[in-house]
């Protein structure tokens, strides 16, 4: 018999607490994967995104608007390669489904975000069709919407000039994602500031929330935000300016401390496995101290029985830690299809290679106390039965 | 039967000692379930009680048309003024409308733990009104804001959870500096604004009219009179929406993500439980094999032998159970936290450990102790009496 054989000869000797035990390391897993793509959706927003972009905002608060005459201002900054900006339209679809929708400059944001990726003819229907619309793939995908249509969208801030909200625009382009990051953050839709500026009920003109600052290469970002910062203070239009990546992770950090939940569940999660599988790992060696004393006469050493029992705590952890990681994939593509990619559940390599780590610190904690006893048995007590 | 059952379990308790491992594998596995469930359940029931002690049925928000919420809405001056103007709103002492226009707009500070990133805070513009429509709310420190001066009153949720607001410091907003003069608590979700003069907000803003109006109801029919003479009013486009409805509708979202998330929890953590608990109760079973065989020979029934199983593993269940909802009370009880809430802005709130919630996890663990000891019992009871006899 092979040593592997042995080891998994010994788990199932007594099957339903194997069984048993394996089940529960899977529904541990199971919720690890679950939770810590959860979390990764709150907390990746930022990994993803270089620091070569700034954004600037109104330092009371990015819902402050701020006057697009300021970009003159900006781009004479050194540094500044390009300016772009957009403004928030409170876009609803139907009822009350809200929208990531944004007016803007169509030139400059192509300008900025390259890495969104649109075929140039319909860039170019965008920036020439004064009601045009531009949509992410996700988006369109997930409303049935094609190029050509006209899509009803009405705003929940913003009436037009004859009082309505119903508003009603062209698309004119689908973009996708350069990457898996991006691609996966194509909810997005985007229309024309100049169309806006006229059409709107309140005579809001030249207005904006954002302006998102590209740099040069080798510019110093750090310098370049205080520059901007400096210029605008003590006026009524004082500015904030951040990374892109800072942005995106206060933008997270508004909603709650996800990670810490997170954490706290899972933290529970773990420690009442340790001690299941813990205790039936213990009581295994227990029941066999005989047979491990046998074995140590036959001449295994002392190193070989600590394998045995370190082996045999692994095999089980990592058999209910790829199942329950697996099981977790499954559930995540199904939220996932089942909302349309509105929540991007997948278990993504990060969360794997999380699981694995977990898979083997789980198995050192639950096997080693018991592997030092099988270590430490002295043949003759053990064979007494003392 | 029932002496016989009585008789077997007091046996069985008496060696829990014994087998404390298993025993303990029970106990822990629930309070980790109890206590998720618990405190997760308890941020829900926090949120909403916040909310829900926000407003009165006696007054009603005023929004622009299809605004959902007040950040969106925004009126000019004219219209704020034919709004108090219209039938149905109750006069004050001095025959005026009772009314306040509110102009709401967002400042960012820093959490107490933060160092840059700027949280969205509500900045309430009002009128002297708004403290006779909220007559719960006072100030606990410092004092009111001057009408005409860039003086700020700030919630006590707001002092609690974001730094630079503390009273004698200055809030700089648009260009210009805000004295924090007084401190207030309102016990609801206002606990987590800023409040100051109305006009002030408005020059500093930019802003000339308001986004809400807030209106005392003039009787049971208040409301009804209200809402017909704006329908028909060709000037105005509104949503009358009553005080506490517009509040407790906030809730909805945040219960419902919770909600979600709290049975998913629970339900994968009690399956893991289940078998966790099926786990030591075979054991524990296996360990008594033949003190039970023995009671059988003596003439013990099989069924007594079940509900002594039953009752070790409901026990240990509930043990596990009270132990969760501790660790939840202890931990979470009244622990101040904020998100993001309806208007965009952070809403304070503290976890509330109910006792209704309690009383779930206790249920929960119930269910949970039954599955588990169900399993158990039956093999216990059916195990050949002279088998195990003569097991080792």
């Amino acid at each position: 018999m092979t040593r592997t054989g042995f080891v998994i000869a010994n788990l199932f000797r007594r099957r339903t607490r194997t069984i048993l035990t394996l089940l529960s390391v899977i529904m541990a897993f199971l919720l690890f994967g679950l939770l810590q793509s959860v979390n990764s959706i709150f907390s990746s927003g930022a990994d993803f995104v270089g620091a070569t972009r700034l954004f600037v905002q109104a330092r009371v608060s990015f819902t402050t608007s701020l006057p697009v005459s300021m970009v003159p201002k900006l781009e004479a900054i050194p540094g500044v390669a390009r300016v772009a900006y957009q403004q928030w339209f409170g876009g609803v679809w139907q009822t009350n489904t809200p929208l990531i929708m944004f007016t803007l400059d169509p030139q400059r944001y192509h300008d900025v975000y390259p890495e969104w990726v649109m075929p140039d003819a319909q860039w170019q229907a965008f920036a020439h069709t004064r009601t045009g619309l531009i949509v992410g793939r996700q988006l369109a995908k997930q409303y049935g919407w094609k190029i050509g249509q006209k899509i009803p969208i009405s705003s929940n801030i913003w009436p037009q000039k004859n009082g309505s909200k119903a508003w009603q625009f062209d698309l004119v382009g689908i973009f996708d994602g350069k990457d898996e990051d991006w691609q996966k953050r194509t909810n997005l839709a985007f229309i024309q500031s100049d169309y806006f500026d006229e059409a709107n009920q309140f005579g809001i003109k030249g207005r904006t929330n954002f302006f998102i600052l590209k740099l040069a290469p080798g510019a110093n970002a750090e310098a370049i935000s205080k520059t901007v910062d400096a210029m605008f203070e003590n006026s009524p239009d004082e500015t904030k300016t951040q990374t892109e990546k800072e942005f995106n992770m206060s933008f997270v950090k508004q909603i709650g401390d996800i990670g810490l939940i997170v954490r706290w569940i899972l933290f529970a999660v773990f420690f009442t496995l340790l001690l299941v599988v813990g205790n039936t790992m213990a009581q295994s060696v227990r029941e066999r101290i005989p047979e491990l004393a046998v074995l140590k006469t036959l001449g295994f050493s002392d190193g070989s029985v600590l394998g045995f029992v370190l082996a045999e705590a692994f095999a089980l952890v990592l058999c209910g830690g790829l199942v329950g990681m697996v099981l977790a994939s499954l559930a995540g593509a199904m939220v996932e299809k089942g909302t349309g990619g509105q929540f991007l559940l997948s278990l993504t390599g990060w969360v794997w290679s999380l699981g694995i780590v977990a898979i083997v610190l789980m198995s050192l904690a639950v096997g080693l106390l018991p592997a030092l006893r099988a270590r430490r048995l002295k043949i003759v007590d053990a064979l007494a039965g003392r | 039967m029932l002496r016989q059952a009585l008789a077997i379990t007091g046996i069985s308790i008496r060696s829990v000692p014994e087998r404390w491992a298993p025993s303990l594998v029970i106990v822990v596995g629930l309070a980790g379930v109890v206590a998720v469930f618990t405190a997760l359940l308890a941020m829900a029931a926090g949120f909403e009680s916040t909310l829900k002690a926000t407003g009165r049925s006696d007054a009603v928000v005023i929004l622009r048309g299809g605004s959902d919420a007040e950040l969106n809405s925004a009126f000019d001056r004219e219209s704020t003024d034919i709004i108090k103007q219209e039938p149905g709103i109750r006069p004050d002492a001095d025959g005026k409308p009772l009314a306040s226009a509110e102009l709401m707009v967002i400042a960012e500070l820093v959490r107490r733990e933060d160092v840059r990133s700027g949280a969205n805070i509500t900045l309430r513009g009002v009128e002297p009104a708004a403290f006779v429509l909220r007559p719960h709310l006072t100030i606990i420190k410092g004092r009111n804001f001057t009408p005409g001066l860039r003086e700020l009153i700030v919630g006590r949720g707001v002092l609690a959870q974001f730094q630079g607001a503390d009273i004698g410091q200055t809030v700089r907003m648009r260009g210009s500096e805000w004295h924090v003069v007084g401190e207030f608590d309102s016990g609801d979700s206002h606990n987590s604004e800023m409040w100051t003069d109305i006009n002030v907000a408005r020059s500093t803003f930019g802003r000339s009219g308001s986004s809400s109006v807030l209106a005392a109801l003039d009787g049971r029919d208040g409301l009804a009179r209200l809402k017909s003479a704006v329908a028909a009013d060709p000037r105005l486009s509104l949503d009358v929406l009553v005080e506490r409805d517009y509040f407790s509708s906030q809730t909805r979202q945040f219960r419902r993500t919770i909600g979600v998330l709290a049975s998913v929890v629970t339900v994968i953590m009690g399956l893991g439980a289940i078998f966790a608990a099926l786990n030591s109760m075979y054991a524990a079973v296996a360990a008594r094999g033949k003190e039970i065989a023995t009671l059988r020979a003596l003439g013990f029934g099989g069924l007594p032998v079940v509900v002594s199983v039953m009752i070790e593993a409901l026990l240990l269940a509930l043990a596990g159970a009270v132990l969760g909802a501790l660790i939840a009370y202890v931990l979470f009880n009244n622990l101040s936290v904020s998100t993001l809430g309806q208007n965009f802005t952070q809403v304070v709130f503290s976890f509330k450990v109910t006792p209704e919630l309690v009383v779930r996890g206790l249920v929960i663990a119930v269910v949970i102790g039954m599955v588990g000891g169900f399993l158990p019992a039956l093999r216990a009871a059916r195990l050949p009496v002279t088998v195990s006899l003569r097991e080792q």
